[in-house]
């Protein structure tokens, strides 16, 4: 009787649809897929090496990098981590404008994963389109923050700076005509046989193994598993604002794709509903030992030049404590521990990436399946190097 | 406080030898445990508490601040109960070792072999204990405090000043 044997085969790092460094080496009987086992690490840097030898102020600009596809989400956890461990009140302003950055940085991050969640499966149209979208959210970016990634927006206790006076009217814009461009996506994809056969049934995992494995955001709520931490756990002033939170039915890449389009439409709410909201005001907390003085003070006092020197040099002493905070990245659960022994620096800060929480799954998603079909499910995982790495 | 919380309770009815401390900061709950028992703990506060998701497992390295070195940390997550609970154990460096929680999460399994790359804590009756973030033929542990944080062999960065 003639036997077979199985093949290793070796697919990234460099590899266009494993969307950055990522190393898989499949073990394959024909086409079928009997083992995938994923080699990471190749985007290691050290940022919780590097933490430990910061002040907190001066981390801000490290987690910009780590998914580096939603700048401002990072930013946000770190933050409200850092206003947790020192009790830092936030003004109303302040907290509107990073609900309208957080929520467009999702639409942000879910347009370049449909782009090139599509591109990998052969839609390139949706590509080119999405990308045009993604950039007014770049252009919203550089208006307030000066970069269209690294944006280093947000400070403890605030913003950096209050928005340009153009910032209401071009994101007021943007989300009116979001819907609508949705609207294109779904009709070239929602439909489509091609698209309908490579994502229906593509990447089962059921609600259960899902939590077992620790699946947050998206590829939870696509597994039927109602849990939303923006609606549940809820942090940064998100209990003010009505949202949907869409759960799908089958598990598979096709229900995660709907949940990820409703989310995009929720997003575009949430921002309308902050626009609705934002009062003149200021923008940082008055809590001098903590925070920046205001620009304005800085250029225009010695008092404000003092202190923003000593806030810049030597950071602020922190209480002794730990905490966590997690919060709802497009990408799932993006949390920060910090642990402080007293001192100006984090004795360990811990970042929980939801992608490389998401890559685990992998494995389980795809065996048993072809190699075309593995690149939908790294698609749909929506995995970030960066941040897996960090 | 932290003593009336559901969990703290029920931990400290059926495993009250084992329970060291129990602190709450922030709103946050935080038990310390013995190491001894970790496996039991974490698998009532699954079965019978419904702490169903493991966020997070890391570890932190008290070099010269604490009598034994590292603390591992596991972030629970009841998603039923939309509850919180932090749980910690001591490892020495001497008995630089922990039993490992994928049987009772699966999500433990990378996150054990991220602390065993970066911290060199071994967790006992693990599937695939290797490095994942460092090249396999690595030598040390970058997040312990004692390795250099420009890496070894190099010299230490002095400012651009000096």
């Amino acid at each position: 009787m003639a036997t077979t044997e199985t093949m290793t085969l070796n697919m990234g790092p460099q590899h266009p649809s494993t969307h950055g460094v990522l190393r898989l080496v499949l073990e394959l009987d024909g086409e079928v897929i009997v083992k995938v086992t994923p080699h990471i690490g190749f985007l290691h840097r050290g940022v919780e090496k590097l933490s430990e030898h910061r002040t907190y102020h001066q981390i801000l600009p490290l987690t910009d990098r780590l998914d580096y596809l939603a700048p401002m989400s990072n930013n946000l956890g770190y933050i409200l981590a850092v206003e947790k461990l020192m009790a830092v009140e936030v003004p109303e302003r302040a907290e509107t404008i990073r609900i309208i950055m957080a929520e467009l940085t999702r639409l942000e991050s879910h347009l370049v994963w449909i782009a090139c969640h599509a591109l990998d499966i052969g839609a390139m149209t949706v590509f080119i389109y999405a990308f045009r979208e993604r950039e007014t959210v770049m252009e919203i970016y550089e208006l307030i923050s000066g970069a269209r990634m690294t944006s280093n927006f947000f400070r403890v206790g605030g913003l950096s700076q209050d928005v340009p006076d153009e910032f209401v009217k071009k994101v007021s814009d943007f989300i009116d005509v979001m819907p609508g461009y949705l609207d294109q996506y779904e009709g070239l994809l929602t439909t489509n046989p091609i698209w309908l056969k490579r994502t229906v049934g593509n990447g089962v995992i059921s609600a259960e193994d899902a939590i077992d494995i620790g699946l947050t955001g998206p590829a939870l709520r696509g597994s039927g598993v109602d849990w939303d931490l923006r609606r549940d756990v809820t942090y940064a002033g998100y209990d003010k604002y009505q949202f949907k939170v869409p759960v799908g039915e089958k598990c598979d890449t096709f229900d995660r794709y709907k949940v990820r389009l409703v989310e995009m439409r929720e997003a575009c709410k949430i921002v309308r509903q902050g626009l609705d909201r934002l009062k003149p005001g200021p923008v940082l907390a008055d809590s001098p030992q903590v925070c920046y003085p205001p620009k304005e003070s800085v250029y225009n006092s010695i008092e404000g030049l003092i202190h923003h020197f000593k806030i810049a040099s030597e950071g602020f002493p922190a209480p002794e404590g730990e905490v966590y905070q997690g919060i709802e990245a497009p990408k799932g659960e993006l949390g920060y521990y910090i642990v402080s022994e007293g001192g100006n620096k984090p004795e360990r800060l811990r970042i929980r990436p939801p992608s490389f929480v998401n890559l685990q799954a992998i494995s389980q998603m795809s065996v048993g399946s072809m190699i075309a079909d593995l690149v939908a499910v790294i698609g749909t995982l929506d995995i970030v190097l960066g941040e897996i790495d960090r | 406080m932290a003593e009336n919380n559901r969990a703290v309770r029920k931990l400290k009815e059926k495993f009250a030898a084992s329970i060291l401390d129990v602190a709450e900061f922030r709103g946050e709950v935080t038990v310390t445990v013995a190491k001894g028992s970790i496996l039991e703990i974490l698998s009532f506060l699954k079965q019978s508490l419904q702490y169903n998701q493991l966020t997070d497992l890391t570890a932190v390295d008290y070099l010269g601040k604490k009598a034994e070195r590292f603390m591992v940390v596991y972030q629970l997550l009841s998603i039923p109960n939309k509850d919180r609970l932090r749980i910690k154990t001591a490892v020495s460096e001497s008995v630089c070792s922990i039993p490992t929680a994928t049987q009772v999460w699966a999500t433990a399994n990378w996150l054990e072999r991220e602390v065993f790359d970066l911290f060199g804590i071994t967790f006992d009756g693990h599937p695939d204990l290797r490095r994942i973030l460092m090249t396999d033929d690595w030598v040390g542990h970058p997040l312990r405090k004692d390795y250099p944080l420009q890496g070894p062999d190099r010299e230490p960065y002095k400012g651009r000043l000096s």
